[in-house]
């Protein structure tokens, strides 16, 4: 397909996804969870009448709909640099991944986008109920985005629910169901969804916090503290439940980012977990990978192979097996998937080359190939890997997928505690004595983004070099347009977006200064 | 008639009819767009200002979300289309990109305290939008029938031939001259909206006196470009071989020979003068629906004359065999039917969508009604 790469290009567009997704990302978790505690504040104020429950839902909507208008804004540049920097991706799997994309607009961000005119602007149009209705809807639509976003990426991670048409040289969709029920669609779903929930917790217990620090609003923030507390300690509690079962997950499909997430060379039985350590090149290398060593290790006996198999004497691969393989445990190595892969792409390519010149009989005998098991499950499986040099390439960069990783989980339970406390002394109405907790809360906000974006950083980093696990390579990927080209609308990205970031956030803390509207 | 019994043919055009719907739909919400142009020439005074970007401010995620969804839809029903075209002509898209991007923001951080840019340049983000918008987008649709500089290789991997990456489209002069006709049915379209939904009369006068204007050139334009395209050559596909080839009034044949189209366009534009009479003469605040329920019938047959009928709808002009058709650029069979489904669900969608509408435009917008908002933009 591509054979002489632009490895600068291939960097460039890498950069320029990376840099528009993590901006998309500082504005999608808080809709995800903001939305839903305007619901229940709204709810309250529906239930109770108190106008005072108004007034909060109205505060909280104000820097809902800062922070919503920058999140579309970096969304749509997402959906179309799948087109315009992965081209040679959107042609190969348009069929499977266009199709989450297009559920996505039609029933997700109309849904979305219709009620929150009606949440900001039907205040004194429409009746109380039909309000109330709008708020709870606009939250169900903002999730309903994520869902179908988060089944095109794990299928990027698992593809699932396709067959390989030789005909088109693309995969084509077999059942839209097992897409959607991918595994790993599931766990991210529910853990992304809830990490949302968790970061606008967060938001709204850190300004309630720093409201009281001032001694302004005092009852507004205890009020918001509270939803706050209760919906963040749910949802901190099932962020790392579906973590982990994110994690055990990906030890089955991913097997080369569990290793690295754990930075773990050599395969083992009872392989410990290790709470944190501190890498250091040990001067060994894999090619031109380095290997790390683990100094100054916090480690749990047992805990990793208890967590992923189930029992201490399961069996956890390491990078070394899953690149030089093991026969002992049935591991191929990466050699020779390369090998059989370039065998699979010799008999598309001669495929290909009959039904130009229109050799039938040679036609039939290689198209029966792809549908037959033998061929399909031992050499055109591999195909991905034809497009390596060296085994060592299918490495991804340990240290920046384990430190990542273990900062996720740290915060996570740092984020536990949090609620706990903050319910706790909301009870026993001694929040505004324990001013160094007002503060943990105000500083925790920075953390929760920092938590959301190592989370993104750990899959998309850990997965690479595929763009699509073990079917395509990112170099494979990418669009036929000069690497300068990618590099300007890099930097005009970067500069437009810090503009408007700064902007946003700007806006965002003035209106907190000025505090809801009496 | 069961699930097996749809042909893939049926599909293809099932979704390319699809496609022209939602084209249809956001060239006629494109007067958030037009009106958005008017932003420094229209009003009088500061007040005047506020009401136009509040009256298109609760509109303008409409017309966004339809141009997400028209290209979420694109992917997954033409994703070779996809592939070619954004990954080609680049900055074409690029263009296009940024200038949504600049409007989505513009509105909710215009007014608002510590802005840092201050309200004028938003607004000129909302010019730009404008302006831009509708004649990019005009001037994309344009090249489905005068062609682009692309190649396909065995594995349909596109190579862009000049290096200004879908700019060069630019030169062509029938291609912004349907940019140019875009642009200005938005403006028209922008100010009939305007028109429709505030009440004031010193703004209405003014809206009035540019509704002329601007109906005088989106005709030219208009016309002009249909002129050429019947009179030119198309790019036919040959219905057996697949085979391309330029053909002498190819376009005028498919709109000749298939009466839906005929009507569709033909009606269109009775329904878009009928709207001029009633917002030009008559100083109607209908003309609006009239010429909304026209743009999108227009813009539909431009799709079919480009689409159907055994057409290249993205033809390549230096290198004719890669050009795409809805038979050679779509997916496969299960995922148009899949997705045929999920378009089922597009009247409900479209039938909340107005109800919601309906429920916050019952009263029109006047200078009371902005001292009262709570949230104003
Ligand atoms: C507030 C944010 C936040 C917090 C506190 C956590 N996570 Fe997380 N994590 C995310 C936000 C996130 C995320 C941004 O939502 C990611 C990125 C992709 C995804 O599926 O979720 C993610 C990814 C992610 C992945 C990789 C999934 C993949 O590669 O597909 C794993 C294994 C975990 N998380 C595990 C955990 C565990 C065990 C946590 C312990 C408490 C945890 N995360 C806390
Ligand atoms: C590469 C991946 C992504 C693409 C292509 C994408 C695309 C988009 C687009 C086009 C919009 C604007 C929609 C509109 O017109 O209203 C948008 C907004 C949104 N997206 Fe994404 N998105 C991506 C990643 C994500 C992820 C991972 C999530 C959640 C898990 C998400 C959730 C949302 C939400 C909630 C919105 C509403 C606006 C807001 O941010 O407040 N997106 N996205
Ligand atoms: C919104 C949160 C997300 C963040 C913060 C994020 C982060 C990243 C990062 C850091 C990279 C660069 C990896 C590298 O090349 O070194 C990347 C690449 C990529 N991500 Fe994401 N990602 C997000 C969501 C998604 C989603 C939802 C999808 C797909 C639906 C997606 C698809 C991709 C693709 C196609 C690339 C480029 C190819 C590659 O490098 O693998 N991302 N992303």
């Amino acid at each position: 397909m591509l054979e002489n790469i632009d490895l600068s290009l291939v960097n460039w567009s890498r950069g320029q996804f990376a840099l528009t997704a993590i901006y998309h990302w500082l504005f999608v978790p808080l809709t995800l969870g903001l939305s839903f505690i305007l619901a229940f504040m709204e709810t309250i104020y529906v239930r109770t009448g108190d106008e005072k429950w108004k007034r909060i839902t109205k505060f909280w909507m104000t820097l809902f709909g800062i922070n919503f208008a920058i999140g579309v804004a970096t969304g749509i540049i997402l959906e179309f640099e799948f087109g315009t920097n992965w081209s040679n991706y959107s042609w190969f799997v348009g069929d499977i991944f266009g199709a989450p994309l297009a559920v996505e607009g039609i029933f997700a961000f109309f849904l979305e986008s219709t009620f929150v005119a009606v949440m900001f602007f039907g205040w004194n149009k429409v009746s109380r109920k039909f309000h109330l209705a709008s708020t709870w809807l606009v939250a169900v639509g903002a999730n309903l985005s994520a869902l179908w976003i988060l089944v095109a990426n794990s299928w990027m991670e698992n593809p699932v629910g396709m067959v390989f048409n030789p005909d088109t040289a693309r995969n084509e969709m077999s059942s839209f169901r097992d897409v959607v029920l991918n595994p790993v669609a599931i766990d991210k779903f529910t853990h992304t969804v809830t990490s949302g929930f968790v970061l606008a917790s967060l938001f709204v217990l850190g300004i309630s916090s720093w409201y009281l620090l001032r001694k302004r609003e005092q009852e507004m923030a205890t009020r918001s503290i509270l939803v706050a507390g209760i919906f963040g300690l749910v949802s901190s509690l099932a962020v790392a439940m579906t973590g982990d079962m994110s994690a055990r997950t990906i030890s089955k499909v991913q097997p080369v980012k569990f290793a690295a997430m754990e930075a773990l060379y050599e395969g083992r039985t009872e392989a410990p977990l290790t709470a944190i350590s501190i890498l250091s090149a040990s001067g060994e290398k894999m090619g031109e990978k380095k290997v790390y060593d683990h100094k100054l290790k916090i480690e749990v006996p047992n805990l990793l192979s208890i967590m992923t198999i189930g029992d201490k004497g399961g069996y956890v691969p390491g990078l070394k097996d899953l690149v030089n393989g093991n026969a002992e445990k049935g591991i191929l190595p990466v050699a020779e998937m390369m090998e059989r892969g370039k065998y699979a792409r010799q008999v598309l390519t001669d495929y290909k080359m009959a039904k130009e010149i229109g050799d039938s009989a040679s036609v039939a005998a290689l198209g029966a190939r792809f549908s037959d098991s033998e061929f399909t499950e031992n050499y055109f499986r591999y195909l991905g890997y034809s497009y390596f040099d060296h085994p060592w390439q299918v490495i991804p960069s340990v240290p920046v997928t384990y430190y990542s990783f273990r900062v996720m989980v740290g915060l996570g339970f740092l984020f536990i505690i949090i609620f706990i406390l903050a319910l706790f002394f909301h009870r026993n109405q001694v929040l505004e004595r324990h001013r160094w907790f007002l503060w943990l809360s105000l500083c925790a906000i920075p953390l929760a983004y920092l938590a959301s974006e190592l989370g993104w950083i750990v899959t998309e980093m850990g997965r690479q070099p595929w763009i699509i696990q073990n079917l395509m390579p990112v170099h494979v990927a990418v669009s036929n347009i000069s690497a300068g080209a990618v590099q300007t609308t890099f930097w005009l990205f970067a500069l437009l977006f810090t503009a408007l970031l700064i902007a946003e956030v700007s806006i965002m803390v003035r209106q907190i200064k000025n505090g809801p509207k009496h | 008639m069961t699930a097996m019994m749809i042909s893939h043919a049926f599909l293809q055009d099932y979704w390319w009819l699809i496609i022209s719907l939602l084209a249809g739909l956001l060239v006629f919400l494109m007067f958030v767009q037009g009106g958005q142009s008017f932003i420094f020439s229209l009003p009088r005074n500061e007040m005047q200002r506020t009401m136009i970007v509040n009256s298109l401010g609760r509109k303008w995620e409409f017309t966004f979300t339809t141009l997400v969804t028209f290209g979420g839809a694109f992917f997954a029903s033409f994703p070779l289309f996809y592939a070619t075209s954004f990954g080609g002509a680049y900055w074409v898209w690029m263009a296009i990109l940024f200038s949504f991007i600049i409007q989505a923001v513009a509105y909710e951080f215009r007014s608002k305290p510590s802005n840092i840019f201050g309200t004028r340049v938003f607004d000129a983000f909302l010019f730009i939008n404008g302006c831009l918008g509708p004649l990019l987008i005009g001037t994309a649709v344009a090249t489905f029938f005068t062609g682009s500089d692309f190649s396909l290789d065995l594995f349909n991997s596109v190579t862009w031939g000049s290096g200004w990456h879908g700019l060069e489209a630019l030169l062509n002069p029938v291609n912004p001259i349907l940019g140019l006709a875009v642009l200005f049915l938005a403006r028209v379209l922008g100010l009939m909206f305007l028109y429709n939904t505030i009440d004031d009369e010193e703004l209405g006068r003014a809206i009035s006196k540019a509704l002329i204007r601007n109906a005088i050139p989106f005709l030219v334009f208009f016309l002009s470009f249909i002129a050429l395209l019947l009179a030119g050559k198309g790019f036919m596909a040959d219905a057996s071989t697949g085979e391309i080839a330029l053909v002498k009034y190819h376009y005028l044949n498919n709109l000749l020979g298939n009466t839906l189209t005929l009507v569709l366009l033909l009606g269109g534009v009775v329904l878009v003068l009928v709207s001029l009479y009633l917002g030009i003469i008559r100083r109607s605040r209908k003309a609006i629906w009239y010429a909304g329920a026209g743009t999108v019938p227009v813009v539909m047959a431009l799709f079919f004359l480009a689409g159907y009928g055994d057409t290249a709808f993205y033809p390549s002009s230096t290198d004719i065999q890669s050009s795409l058709t809805i038979a050679n650029a779509s997916s496969s069979h299960f995922t148009l039917k899949t997705m045929m489904y999920v378009s089922f669900a597009i009247p409900f969608v479209v039938a909340y969508i107005w109800y919601a509408w309906r429920s916050i435009t019952r009263t029109r917008i006047s200078a009371e009604e902005m001292k009262g908002e709570e949230h104003l933009y």
